[in-house]
């Protein structure tokens, strides 16, 4: 009797258990299943229709204006030329930072000298600062350099600021490496670049996955450099994005919104659904210092 | 390769990234500190004038309203997104057949945009054809839900999407730190008869104490910096009622072209930052050498 309650008890625990995560999951859910409904609306059912209703008549124009027509200020060409700007810049960006942070992060752990404890601490203190405190000495210096407003300035303010984590990311995971293992290969003979390329880097895949989905997200999500190191040509996808939503003439077309929207998530979207792991631990290990 | 290249190599290839650290992000605070002690207006001009721009700030009412605003939303923000992450990774470790599956549900929004994020909300939160539109349109004409274009109440809005976006990740945090418990400690108390609850309140949470302190460090500094999420969903309107230090720092320094005012306002979020995050590396790395 006493053990048919306590299992009922349990049943009725299991299930209010499973309807919770089941809301909370609506709740994460709904602004992707509106952004999607509506972009494939059209605007006088968007008009007539409520938020939630799934759409009538399915179009695609609202995702073909958003692509290649929509305008972002006086330019109407829609986001198209601007994901390609974030191309642009988020691959040289991701692999020079990676590239740079691993063999800081090899030099740190493996190599220690007088002061390289400092060099790291410096870093890592540069993780934090709010970019904010850099951005008007910086503007001026990309125009001493002469590459303000251009792709290779974008490319170059990221590598700069990536930096910090990706020698945090590689110097974490090289530390955990014996140097037993550095050692014995001097003694053999082999340099400092010979011991990098063939045995740390074989061993680097993991770090190099969640370092370069780390620095993925953060140079394709990244809104305040593209906004203030940029000029009309040369915008990252999330400026043009902001500029076609808040753009204030003529109608609102909230359905090539929400299409520019999710056309602006997708990269970063599909890296998640994809490596979703590695994404996790790199945003771990980004807090969580190891 | 020369003995002398050889034995310098890893302080070879360590320097570039120093002088990097050194000139853009040490030399910029160094810069931007000068700058906020001057009259600047459009132009840098570099001859010292006390603290003119600070007391500027002090009575500034656009200002003030960014402070309040910022206590407000990272207070909101952090405490909201800390109970709720913590309540989903509890949820979450009863065992759940599905968990890979609504794990990757609640934490996607981490992998999008600021700028997607606050476009989804704003549409989402427009009054006339967002979610006021549609409960009225199920019969409670009277039901009213503004906030985005309420001046006293606009600020909310920017926590309700800041916490649908890093709450998932809070969650990952906790996962990971309740799976990190004991489980022999957790299992002896079970068999003690000891019911769930009081496991959590009395052995796991209490254990997980460095988790929240790094959560909390990695939603105040994101709280601070907020910068896309805010230009996105509200450009800081209705008016200045959703500023930040963060916008009103981008406008003064773009738009209205007071770069000592810029450069103030900079320093003081770089203040805060550094008086939450500076006692944390400082513990972190102390406990790390000893």
């Amino acid at each position: 009797m006493v053990r048919s309650q306590n299992q009922t008890t349990k049943l009725v625990l299991r299930v209010i258990l499973y309807v919770a995560l089941c809301v909370f999951a609506l709740f994460y859910l709904m602004p992707l299943f509106v952004m999607i409904t509506t972009s494939l609306k059209s605007l006088d059912e968007i008009r007539t229709g409520d938020l939630m209703s799934l759409p009538r008549d399915v179009t695609f124009d609202a995702w073909r204006t958003a692509w290649s027509e929509a305008c972002t200020g006086i330019q109407c060409e829609g986001v198209r030329p601007f994901f390609w700007n974030s191309v642009l810049i988020a691959i040289p960006g991701v692999l020079i930072s990676t590239l740079v942070g691993a063999l800081n992060g090899y030099v740190v752990a493996q190599w220690r000298f007088k002061g390289a404890n400092i060099f790291f601490a410096l870093m890592l203190f540069g993780c934090f600062i709010p970019f904010q405190v850099v951005l008007l000495p910086m503007a001026r210096m990309l125009g001493v350099m002469g590459i303000a407003g251009t792709i290779p300035g974008l490319v170059f303010v990221h590598v700069i600021y990536g930096l910090g984590f990706t020698t945090l990311f590689f110097r974490n995971y090289y530390v955990s490496i014996p140097d037993e293992l550095t050692k014995a290969a001097k003694v053999d003979g082999a340099g400092f670049f010979r011991i990098f390329w063939s045995i740390f880097l074989p061993l680097s895949l993991p770090i190099i996955v969640v370092t370069v989905i780390w620095q993925f997200t953060q140079i394709w999500n990244d809104f305040l450099f593209g906004v203030s190191f940029s000029q009309a040509g040369t915008q990252p996808v999330t400026v043009a994005l902001n500029n076609i939503v808040n753009s204030t003439t003529g109608v609102k077309e909230y359905n090539v919104d929400m299409a520019a929207a999710i056309i602006a998530a997708l990269p970063t979207l599909f890296v998640y659904v994809v490596a979703g792991k590695y994404f996790i631990r790199g945003l771990t290990a980004g807090s969580v210092k190891g | 390769m020369s003995k002398w290249l050889q034995d310098n190599m890893p302080k070879i290839v360590l320097a570039p990234s120093f002088i990097a650290v050194m000139i853009f992000v040490y030399g910029f605070i160094g810069w931007t500190a000068w700058v906020s002690l001057t009259r600047s207006r459009l132009m840098p001009r570099y001859e010292l004038d006390s603290f003119i721009q600070y007391e500027r700030l002090a009575t500034s009412p656009r200002f003030e309203t960014a402070m309040i605003n910022l206590f407000i939303f990272g207070a909101l923000f952090i405490i909201i997104a800390m109970v709720l992450g913590l309540l989903l990774a509890i949820l979450l470790d009863q065992k759940i057949r599905t968990e890979g599956a609504i794990r990757t549900i609640y934490l996607y929004p981490m992998a999008l945009s600021m700028i997607v994020t606050g476009t989804a909300w704003k549409w989402i939160l427009n009054p006339g054809l967002g979610l006021e539109a549609m409960v009225r349109g199920w019969g409670f004409e009277n039901f009213t839900f503004d906030w985005l274009v309420d001046p006293d109440m606009a600020i909310y809005t920017i926590v309700i999407a800041a916490i649908w976006q890093s709450s998932g990740f809070v969650m990952a945090l906790f996962l990971a730190g309740l799976r990190s418990v004991d489980g022999e400690i957790i299992k002896a108390a079970q068999v003690d008869g000891i019911p769930n609850w009081r496991v959590y309140t009395a052995i796991i949470i209490p254990s997980m104490a460095p988790i929240f302190l790094s959560a909390f460090i990695v939603l105040a500094h994101l709280a601070i910096k907020s910068f896309d999420l805010v230009i996105a969903l509200t450009g800081g309107g209705p008016g200045y009622a959703t500023d930040l230090p963060a916008t009103y720092m981008y406008a003064m320094a773009f738009s209205r072209g007071d770069i000592g005012q810029a450069a103030s306002s900079a320093m003081v979020m770089m203040l805060v930052v550094f008086a939450i995050v500076v006692p944390y590396l400082y513990s972190e790395l102390r406990t790390k050498d000893g």
